[in-house]
């Protein structure tokens, strides 16, 4: 990962003293909350249904074992034990005092950890691939522009009042890991036909209220002028975004009322006049952070190793290499992938104890490194296969080992009405329940790779509208209900869903997604046609006829 | 409200004038951008300095032509969440190069003076009399910054360049 | 962004004006003592719109004690006040679902 100099730990020390003074402020009664409210937000600091909640960013989903070790610092000390990974890669803490808050982030500056711009209207934590720089068939690592664009946004005197929020990805493989097609700016790393790193930028993806799927603005843009033509882009729609309406703010509304056509020509006029100015990324520039980034001295090792074939006799280590464990670019090694998924608990949640133990085996076994991904789990991105068999005995130990990676028990779900002010309806006991009826690991797996997404509110941050099942909380006559789609994909293919019927109430929504399985499990054309190919295939009537046929 | 420029609180010289009032003849005016475009040279070839109140909601290309000789452009903050009119500030310094004081108007709060100053104001209409005591104080919480601006402030980028090269050289 | 005392304020039962406690978002209920607490049994009902309003705008006026106060609607039962929906009901006794650690 990123090393943080002096320079990078100033900023945020100063940042942390900026904003202990304001919340000094804030209870001296110098500033109205209506004042602090968007100081506080541009910290992460959210008000919601019983507590203050802080969002600390872990950029690019990427975090040293030490830092990993504050986190849970932070959950014991000032929070209630523990913390919930969200969506875009940052970690949450739902019972945070606005007292400790200072002192909080003070414990996280000290290894390098902010909540900067993790809220508000400005630009966001740029989220990536959690398997940037080990994923075979990457063509470089993404990170390195991650740090670049993170450090170009942050605090940016001119961008941290834009309309609304803005949120970007970046991505380097043929399989987006990172979703960058729902993002405000979306970036495909590739090489041009002369082998020149550079991006198709992808801009006015976005779910909520009006999903869109992000548009190609510009198919190449060099690594040089990244940063001018992302100013260029930020520019127009600091200037051109609407301010009347926050529903209509984000510049998802922009590039959809302009046409991408007329919004790219706004963009290029603009980054002409810009492009070769003092936002050109050299070469040594680029090199020097790629330098403070920290890559394993691998060992030379064998793809089968002696303590993995002893290790097959054991099923169930078997059924969790088969699910957890993914290909590494580096022979003997492997990605493994940690569910927080377990069976009856609530998605993406992990406690102290459980951070500081994957600290410790990220230490042993991972060279010191996790990473989180949108869906909410965690992984150990560099380790031995001989190592799997005692990795694998820890992980089970604590809980960390729910072999239903990318399974229909891989439920993504935002916090919902148990936590947050914005929702409906509750999420978490939706996804409990869902994890409770398809607990069983062979049918799990018969289903095969099926994404639930469930959001309590129309905010979308459980992401429903691209989940293959997308369930969404909605408020009738002061009950909970939920709408529920299908087809939806968040990936380099990525598609809205699309609604199978009325909204059906909470005590129906585990039976109805059991006969959306049911449906696929007699229609699908062979085994392994995935449930949202079979859908795209047929269309939502079969599956509509079969939910709705009794209701 | 107090003025501070050039870090602390200063008389304000300037005058606004409403759109439908006379001139006055001699002294320092600020009128609206309608008013201005209209008769430029009315307001331009007065005894006493020019300014505009230009909206953060139009181009500043209409004002580009008159802005060698205006002594003040003051930009608008409606509400201190509006930030349009930091992409215009930094358009008038680094791209039309204006050098005249560029002042901000409007909900202007402590926690926005460094932003400012970063994108080229050089004089604040404050709102609250306590923040514009504490200017000078809070433009130095800052520094590191990691974009460049026209406020001629090196990058971290860049710092981290020059310290390479210094460490290099065996400096 | 309507101010509290701007929007229209419809009361269509018993109600309480609830915020969080500025310092550590606790949840909080107006009382009729111009003052705040975390017991529902010490809020102040009202029944009018214009009671409402009142009681609203003196807690908006109290930026320094509570954040974001709101009329919500409560349940009376034998005399005992109850949360009026799921959302306050959720307020007052917690989430739904078993923390992972005990509190």
């Amino acid at each position: 990962m990123y090393a943080y100099d002096e320079i990078d730990r100033t900023l945020v020390n100063e940042r942390v003293s900026e904003f202990r003074d304001q919340v000094k402020r804030r209870l001296s009664g110098e500033l109205t909350e209506d004042e602090f409210k968007m100081l506080r937000l541009q910290n992460g600091v959210y008000l919601q249904l019983h507590a203050y909640m802080l969002r600390v960013a872990i950029p690019y989903g990427t975090m040293s074992s030490q830092q990993l070790r504050r986190l849970a610092h932070v959950a014991r000390r000032y929070d209630r034990g523990y913390g919930h990974f969200t969506t875009r890669q940052n970690i949450q803490y739902n019972w945070i005092k606005l007292v400790d808050l200072p002192d909080a982030l003070a414990d996280l500056a000290e290894v390098g950890i902010h909540a900067m711009q993790t809220s508000g209207n400005n630009t966001r934590n740029v989220t990536s691939d959690q398997w940037a720089g080990v994923a075979p068939g990457e063509i470089e690592d993404p990170r390195i522009w991650a740090e670049l664009l993170r450090q170009y946004t942050t605090l940016h005197p001119e961008f941290s009042f834009l309309p609304r929020k803005f949120k970007f990805a970046i991505t380097a493989s043929a399989h987006d890991r990172a979703a960058i097609k729902i993002h405000d700016i979306g970036l495909r790393l590739h090489k041009s036909a002369d082998g020149e790193t550079g991006f198709e930028v992808l801009v006015g993806g976005g779910l909520g209220r009006t999903p869109f799927i992000g548009k190609t603005i510009k198919p190449f843009v060099a690594g040089r002028d990244l940063l001018s033509y992302v100013e260029a882009i930020l520019r127009v729609y600091n200037q051109y975004g609407r301010r009347d309406n926050i529903y209509k703010a984000r510049i998802k509304i922009l590039v959809h009322e302009l046409g991408i056509e007329k919004f790219a020509k706004e963009v290029e006029d603009e980054w002409l006049q810009m492009r070769d100015g003092a936002l050109v990324l050299d070469h040594e520039v680029v090199e020097d952070i790629r330098s403070r980034f920290f890559y394993p001295a691998y060992e030379k090792l064998p793809h089968m190793p002696e303590e993995l074939k002893r290790a097959a006799h054991d099923a169930r280590f078997e059924a969790w290499r088969k699910n957890s464990v993914s290909l590494h670019k580096e022979q003997g090694y492997a990605i493994v992938t940690i569910s927080l998924k377990p069976v009856g608990g609530p998605p993406g949640d992990a406690t102290a104890e459980q951070m500081d133990a994957l600290a410790d085996l990220a230490d042993t076994y991972s060279f010191g490194e996790i990473r989180v991904g949108h869906e909410q789990n965690l992984a150990l991105p560099h380790v031995a296969r001989r190592d799997l068999p005692a990795l694998w005995k820890a992980l089970d130990k604590l809980g960390l080992a729910t072999p239903n990676v990318n399974l229909i028990t891989d439920i993504i779900a935002c916090p919902g009405l148990d936590y947050c002010s914005l929702a409906n309806a509750r999420s978490i006991p939706i996804a409990q329940e869902l994890t409770r009826r398809f607990a069983n690991h062979d049918t799990a797996n018969l289903i095969g790779r099926l994404h639930i997404n469930i959001s309590g509110c129309i905010n979308a941050c459980g992401h429903h509208h691209v989940g293959h099942i997308g369930i969404l909380g909605v408020e009738k006559n002061d009950e909970e209900f939920y709408q529920i789609t299908i087809g939806g994909r968040a990936d380099e293919n990525a598609e809205l869903g699309h609604l199978i019927g009325p909204a059906v109430p909470y005590g129906d929504v585990a039976d109805v997604v059991e006969d959306i399985v049911e449906a696929y499990l007699a229609l699908r054309a062979q085994p392994d046609e995935l449930f949202v190919d079979t859908v795209k295939r047929l269309g939502v009537e079969p599956f509509r006829e079969r939910v709705y046929a009794t209701r | 409200m107090p003025l501070v420029k050039g870090g602390k609180i200063t008389a304000d010289t300037f005058a606004s004038v409403a759109d439908d009032a006379a001139l006055p003849e001699g002294g320092d005016v600020l009128v609206s951008a309608a008013r201005f475009l209209q008769d430029p040279d009315s307001v331009l070839q007065r005894a006493g300095k020019a300014g505009v109140i230009w909206p953060n909601n139009r181009d500043v290309d209409d004002l580009v032509p008159h802005l060698q000789r205006l002594a003040v452009v003051a930009l608008a903050f409606p509400s201190f969440r509006d930030g349009r009119a930091y992409s215009q500030a930094r358009l008038l310094r680094e791209r039309f190069h204006y050098r005249g004081e560029l002042r901000a108007t409007g909900q202007v709060l402590r926690d926005q003076f460094v932003f400012m100053l970063r994108a080229g104001f050089d004089a604040f209409d404050v709102r609250k009399q306590a923040d514009a005591e504490a200017f000078a104080q809070t433009v130095k919480r800052y520094s590191v910054f990691y974009q460049p601006t026209g406020d001629g402030r090196i990058t971290a980028l860049h710092r981290r360049m020059q310290l390479r090269h210094s460490e290099s050289a065996g400096l | 962004m309507t101010s509290p005392l701007q929007q229209k304020i419809k009361i269509t039962g018993p109600s309480i004006v609830t915020a969080n406690r500025t310092s550590d978002g606790v949840v909080i209920y107006r009382t009729a003592a111009k003052d705040w607490s975390t017991e529902l049994a010490s809020a102040a009902i009202v029944r009018a719109a214009d009671e409402a309003r009142a009681l609203l705008a003196e807690s908006v006026a109290d930026d320094l004690g509570a954040v974001g106060p709101y009329i919500a609607p409560v349940e009376m039962s034998d005399g005992a006040v109850r949360p009026g929906n799921l959302r306050e009901q959720i307020r007052l006794s917690g989430v739904t679902i078993a923390l992972p650690i005990q509190a």
